[in-house]
């Protein structure tokens, strides 16, 4: 983000804490995500990463701390955590496409049953997602006869049917081939470069470092260190980051 | 054999009907049983999950024919004897019936749930994280993929509760081994009577199995493309 005048802030975390048990898994993080901006988090497996996301939209419930959405507090009383997540699309990764519908229904399904849309609305709509992620061609074939990358590119479709403001990713291109790791990598700097509010959970240091305009490191239930990507990766300051980049770089 | 069938063969066939009938009722209500038990035991609640618990241990814990007395005797006495209400009269077609509904509804109900916890915890996620409540991602994505892998043992679970109707013969439910029971009793051709009775059950179980198989891969085929 070049200006700092009028930023939005989509997503304020304030000392947002979580454990399983005795188990620690988030220890007063904060974080805020401005309209339009990309945050890439990256760290060691088991550091905290996908919790602190899947928090971000209560797949995953926390015991303190608030995390707002377009300033609503997800967790007041009274809040429809439904309506909250037509706003928020997230990509996981495994896909999660629905198993049991083609590719157009796996799209129309949410617009259509929330009545958000009308069913021929929502078809147009998906199939100019599907154009977007370059898969119009596969709107009647069945998940299982996708290949990873298309597998992906699909849910991202399907999540942006919805015309969300905001979108996560956990880990989105960790299941894939390599080979096919581009291709839904692309889609996502399409999405970047469209001004899309992005949390982005990934272990592709060269997306990270091209696509995002801040990036934090996360191990141990906390963020360790932030900045933009130059500084981030050139003088990482935290200890444990250096080593980690040391590992996967 | 050919006496037993030209003579007794009609009764024995009505018989039949009366286990199908017997079979159909109970099957009815063990999948109503079935149904919300297996989806109360895979909701967030606890109270719901403690008594689907409470309720599969039980009836799985007691023999059938112990249920069908104690049903049959046992709760009209409770009623009308110990309580004093009185009144209260159970045929042995409806204690039948509540007997298979009760018995077939908690394995009914095991499968279910292993059928939707067979499902991919994503596919939950997947369909939430768009916003879809929790009873609509079960309809229109959960359950459906469930009842794909739960068929086989359901049609299974069918085959044995048609063939636990049988043991409704100690209540004096006129089904086919009651039945067959009385034609013994009067031509003492024993080893007749109970070939056909066995070739009579044989022939209706392969049906079914045959039936399943064409649901089966009616089910498959829909999965795959269009």
């Amino acid at each position: 983000m070049d200006t700092e005048a009028c930023r939005n802030v989509k997503i304020r975390v304030q000392h947002l804490c979580k454990s399983y048990e005795k188990l620690e898994v988030l220890r007063d993080v904060s974080l805020d995500v401005f309209e339009g901006e990309v945050v890439c988090i990256i760290g060691p497996s088991g550091g905290g990463k996908s919790t602190f996301l899947r928090c971000i939209n209560r797949l995953e419930e926390y015991n303190s701390g608030t995390v707002y959405v377009d300033g609503q507090n997800i967790s007041a009383k009274g809040v429809n955590i439904n309506t909250i997540r037509r706003n928020i699309g997230m990509v996981f990764q495994h896909f999660n496409l629905f198993n049991n519908m083609n590719v157009l229904n796996n799209l129309m399904l949410a617009p259509v049953d929330l009545k958000i849309y009308s069913k021929e609305e929502a078809k147009a709509l998906a199939m100019k997602m599907l154009d977007r992620v370059g898969l119009a061609d596969k709107s009647n074939v069945y998940p299982d006869q996708l290949s990873g990358g298309q597998k992906q590119r699909v849910a991202i479709a399907r999540a942006l049917c919805m015309r969300p403001q905001i979108m996560l990713f956990d880990e989105p291109t960790s299941a894939l081939d390599p080979e096919m790791v581009g291709e839904v990598l692309e889609v996502m700097r399409e999405l970047a470069a469209d001004g899309m509010t992005m949390v982005v959970v990934t272990h592709e240091m060269h997306f990270a470092r091209e696509a995002a305009d801040r990036v934090l490191f996360m191990d141990d239930g906390q963020f360790l260190e932030a900045g933009d990507p130059d500084s981030f990766f050139g003088h990482p300051k935290n200890s444990r980051l250096q080593d980690f980049l040391k590992k996967v770089l | 054999m050919s006496k037993i069938l030209s003579t007794y063969g009609p009764l024995l066939l009505r018989a039949m009907g009366q286990t199908l009938l017997l079979a159909l009722y109970g099957l009815f209500f063990a999948c109503i049983i079935g149904m919300i038990v297996g989806i109360m035991s895979v909701i967030k609640n606890r109270v719901c999950k403690g008594i689907a618990l409470v309720f599969v241990n039980l009836i799985r814990g007691v023999p059938m024919i112990v249920l069908a007395y104690f049903i049959y005797f046992g709760i009209p006495y409770l009623w009308n004897t110990i309580l004093a209400i009185g009144g209260l009269t159970l045929s042995a077609l409806e204690a039948g019936t509540i007997c298979l509904a009760l018995n077939c509804g908690a394995y009914m109900a095991e499968i279910i749930r292993a059928g939707i916890e067979s499902v991919d915890i994503g596919q939950m996620e997947a369909a939430r994280s768009l916003g879809l409540p929790y009873w609509r991602s079960m309809q229109r994505v959960i359950l459906p993929q469930a009842i794909r892998t739960m068929i086989p043992s359901i049609i299974n679970q069918f085959i044995i509760t048609l063939k636990d109707t049988s043991i409704l013969s100690v209540i004096g439910f006129p089904e086919l081994v009651n039945t067959a029971k009385n034609v013994v009793s009067k031509t003492f051709m024993s080893f007749q009577t109970w070939a056909v009775v066995g070739v009579m059950y044989l022939i209706v179980i392969l049906i079914l199995q045959q039936a399943a198989k064409i649901v089966e891969r009616r089910l498959k085929r829909g999965h795959r493309s269009l």
